[in-house]
């Protein structure tokens, strides 16, 4: 019993951190067709804003509010990520629908300017040019409408811009000039260290968990929940599902579609910052942190079967049991007994490097009778 | 106004810095008859770049100290020495190329440089087809002996094998079962073979291993193996890489193997430079094992971390791979004036024997063109650094060890032309 619930616990363990890193790209990739490479990057940069709310949580008058630093990092990633994904978006995705290609190179030249970026800028002034993106980006949609559709309408965006630049490098220097750790450029990995209150472990039914652990399913399971309210019970989610069924008699009925390509690639986006923030809690936080996840991430949407958020979840444990299963060697302690080539196959492959080989090879074999997926989207598509 | 001329500074400083790798630079003027450049090769980009740009570091401080004392003397003639900073990128075809360059097309008698061992093995054919020379500090996996390299870095005589020694005899966890983990290449393999060999002999047991993949940080099924392996704790080796480690760290604290629970982990690849990133929190009470540790109390250890951090900066470490970096410069040096040319051939006779009194203590260059060096054991202690535990006499290197399968009863000798690369002994 405990062996087995050891075992499952592992399983889905190592499923939600693949599932909170896919997740953002089943909506991006699975919904709106596009294959995001800087995804992992945008991880990444949710994992360095965990990194940059830790440090500033540090100050004296935040810091009796230190411990909750971990929860207001979740947010605030979802929304770095987000707008660097809607700046993503509006600059040269949107430019690109339609041409798998050119965006795949692209956006792979977005993840090395990204990574670059990381290595040398300085955080302070990297969170400074993220704040002046926030402002120029949303504060004109904040204007009343009598201001939105005067022609002089420009000369509000472009002053807003002028206002977000100026507070940006106020943020900008304000932290430079606070937090030492931020005002010089550095290649060097950093560390996020969890609170008191999520290091440790916890007793269940006898075993023994890390709440580190736990806390990422807590934070994959809201994630899941939320997306899924979001994508069936909102306006927006309808709109959302509307236009990956049928673009063009979405746009006839009047769904602006450049608005919700915008919303789609920004919440997938945002996702991948909170993911981020769960992946910054198991190891160092670096320029090459995305590109461990990346190909984990395409894996399992395209097991899962492009377009369904069912099928990514599936997907990310079953990869996350099999890992276990294989990895630590699990069917002997199961079947102590078996045969001796059997149980020398499973030595063999019960080694990190020996599993991964393994659960690649049975996804291929898996691929060769289902090419759609677990769950393949049934009607029209876009494409057709 | 502050910040853009902070940013233009920036620039400017990235713009020297790109100049500075294409380019020679030297250290102080005086009056010299001559100078002679070297080169330098190591990744100053990609993966690598953090930790071997500490490398060049160390070897511009040295040749700077070398120059400012009146620079190499030959011949009766005073030569300054000058440097070519070439970047390695990381990448193991790179190395090869640019070593081309440096020996070719610069002319360059020496090169220092490498960190992985698949940038060295990538360099060896080149430097053995040229018949020039390549120095190497890193403490690697041995089973090699080149007459075009030296290695002034440990063989794992030199390190894993004290180590093991003392986790199984006097650390805490004497006696107890050991489990080995690593990243996937060459030298966690080679390494373990030999700990796996070593503790057989001892008489201890081996009740596991596993092997991370470089890039991988998923630790969670080798955290369930080591539990099930050693449910009552018990000695851990580890030679994973680089960030691996703070994944592995972060992940077996919160998993409840900790020195207060019985399992001590001893590591072969985090120095000083690593703790700090890392963080000692999670590294308090397990242990390391180095030739040089920057808390070694001598003279000679405190001058060379001060002129670091004078040179570089009061924040920075000095480490063991800096440390035979800095040595192998001397010890070039010392030869060269031996030898009175840069010729090759008389550099590499007179090389032999050349003896340093090093930071970490005198070395001495043997004839298997690897160094003899003093092997220190150390704790973690909360401040990052090392609490000195135990430190042996000086160890002869072995270019090929005695305890893996397949090198045992070899030898290497330089010295000797009936001997070589590889004999019985």
């Amino acid at each position: 019993m405990e062996l087995l619930l050891d075992s499952l616990f592992n399983g889905v363990a190592i499923g939600s951190v693949l599932l909170v890193a896919a997740l953002g790209l089943a909506i991006v990739f699975g919904l709106m067709g596009v294959i995001n490479l800087a995804h992992g990057e945008l991880m990444m940069l949710g994992a360095y804003t965990t990194y940059v709310t830790q440090l500033i949580f540090k100050l004296p008058i935040l810091k009796p509010f230190y411990n909750s630093y971990i929860i207001v990092s979740i947010f605030l990633a979802f929304i770095v990520s987000g707008v660097v994904g809607i700046l993503l978006e509006k600059t040269i995705i949107r430019k690109l629908y339609g041409s798998p290609l050119e965006t795949l190179l692209a956006t792979w030249g977005v993840s090395l300017i990204l990574q670059q970026f990381v290595r040398s800028v300085p955080l302070a002034y990297g969170t400074g040019l993220v704040i002046s993106l926030i402002i120029g980006l949303f504060l004109p949609t904040t204007f009343p409408p009598k201001i939105k559709e005067s022609i002089n309408f420009k000369y509000f965006k472009f002053s807003s811009w002028i206002l977000a630049a100026l507070s940006g490098v106020l943020t900008g220097s304000v932290i430079s000039s606070t937090v030492s750790k931020l005002s010089r450029a550095s290649a060097r990995n950093v560390d996020v260290t969890a609170p008191s209150w999520m290091r440790g472990q916890v007793e269940i039914l006898g075993t023994a968990f890390p709440k580190t652990r736990l806390m990422i399913i807590v934070i994959t399971l809201i994630s899941v929940i939320a997306i899924t309210l979001f994508l069936n019970q909102s306006a927006w989610g309808m709109r959302i599902r509307a236009v990956t069924q049928n673009r063009q008699m979405s746009d006839c009925l009047g769904i602006s579609t450049e608005k919700v390509d915008i919303i789609t690639f920004g919440i997938g986006s945002g996702l991948a910052g909170v993911a981020g923030v769960a992946v910054s809690l198991l190891g160092s936080v670096g320029p090459n942190v995305g590109g461990n996840y990346i190909v984990g991430c395409f894996m399992v949407v395209v097991l899962g079967g492009v377009g369904n958020l069912l099928g990514t979840v599936l997907a990310s444990f079953g990869i996350g049991i099999m890992t276990d299963l294989i990895g630590a060697g699990r069917l002997l302690s199961i079947w102590p007994d078996m045969p001796l080539p059997l149980s020398n196959t499973i030595n063999f492959f019960a080694t990190t490097s020996m599993a991964r080989v393994m659960i690649f090879a049975l996804i291929v074999i898996f691929l060769q009778f289902k090419p759609t997926g677990l769950f393949p989207q049934k009607g029209r598509m876009v494409e057709n | 106004m502050r910040i853009s001329r902070r940013i233009l500074a920036g620039l400017a400083t990235a713009s020297l810095a790109v100049t500075a790798t294409s380019c020679g630079g030297g250290g102080t003027s005086g009056s010299f008859d001559d100078t002679v450049t070297v080169g330098i090769l190591h990744s100053l980009s990609g993966t690598m770049a953090i930790s071997e740009s500490t490398l060049v570091d160390t070897e511009k401080m040295a040749i700077e100290e070398i120059n400012a004392a009146g620079g190499v003397t030959v011949g009766g003639k005073s030569y300054k020495i000058e440097y070519i900073v070439e970047d390695g990128a990381s990448d193991w075809p790179t190395f090869a190329e640019k070593s081309k360059k440096l020996i070719d097309q610069d002319g360059v008698p020496v090169v220092f440089g490498g960190w992985t061992s698949a940038s060295r093995k990538a360099m060896l054919p080149v430097y053995e087809s040229k018949d020039a020379f390549l120095y190497y500090p890193i403490q690697y996996e041995a089973q090699e002996c080149s007459n075009n390299i030296f290695y002034t870095g440990a063989t794992p005589n030199q390190q894993s094998e004290p180590a093991t020694d003392f986790m199984y005899k006097r650390s805490p966890a004497a006696g107890g079962d050991f489990f080995l983990v690593g990243s996937d290449y060459v030298f966690p393999r080679t390494s373990n073979t030999i700990t796996k060999a070593q503790v057989k002999q001892l008489g201890g047991k081996v009740v596991g291993e596993d092997y991370l993949p470089l890039g991988n940080t998923e630790v969670a099924p080798i955290i369930s193996k080591i539990k099930k392996a050693l449910p009552e704790g018990g000695i851990i080796i580890n030679t994973l890489n680089g960030d691996q480690n703070v994944a592995f760290f972060k992940q077996i604290q919160d998993a409840g193997i900790t020195p207060s629970s019985g399992y001590y982990v001893m590591n072969y690849s985090i120095a000083e430079e690593e703790i700090s990133t890392i963080g000692p929190e999670f590294l308090e009470g397990h242990y390391g094992a180095w030739n040089y540790m920057m808390s070694i109390d001598t003279p000679a250890s405190k001058k060379f971390a001060k002129s670091f951090k004078k040179r570089w900066g009061a924040d920075r470490v000095v480490a063991d791979p800096q440390e035979s970096a800095y040595n192998m410069v001397y010890l070039w040096k010392q030869a060269v004036e031996d030898a009175g040319t840069f010729d090759d051939n008389a550099v590499r006779e007179a090389l032999v024997g050349q003896k340093f009194d090093a930071p970490q203590g005198p070395v001495e260059v043997m004839p298997n063109h690897h160094l003899s060096q003093t092997v220190r054991i150390g704790e973690i202690n909360a401040e990052g650094g090392f609490t000195i535990l135990e430190e042996t006499g000086v160890v002869l290197p072995q270019a090929w060890n005695q305890k893996h399968p397949s090198s045992k009863g070899f030898a290497c000798d330089w010295t000797d032309p009936s001997k070589g690369e590889k004999y019985k002994l």
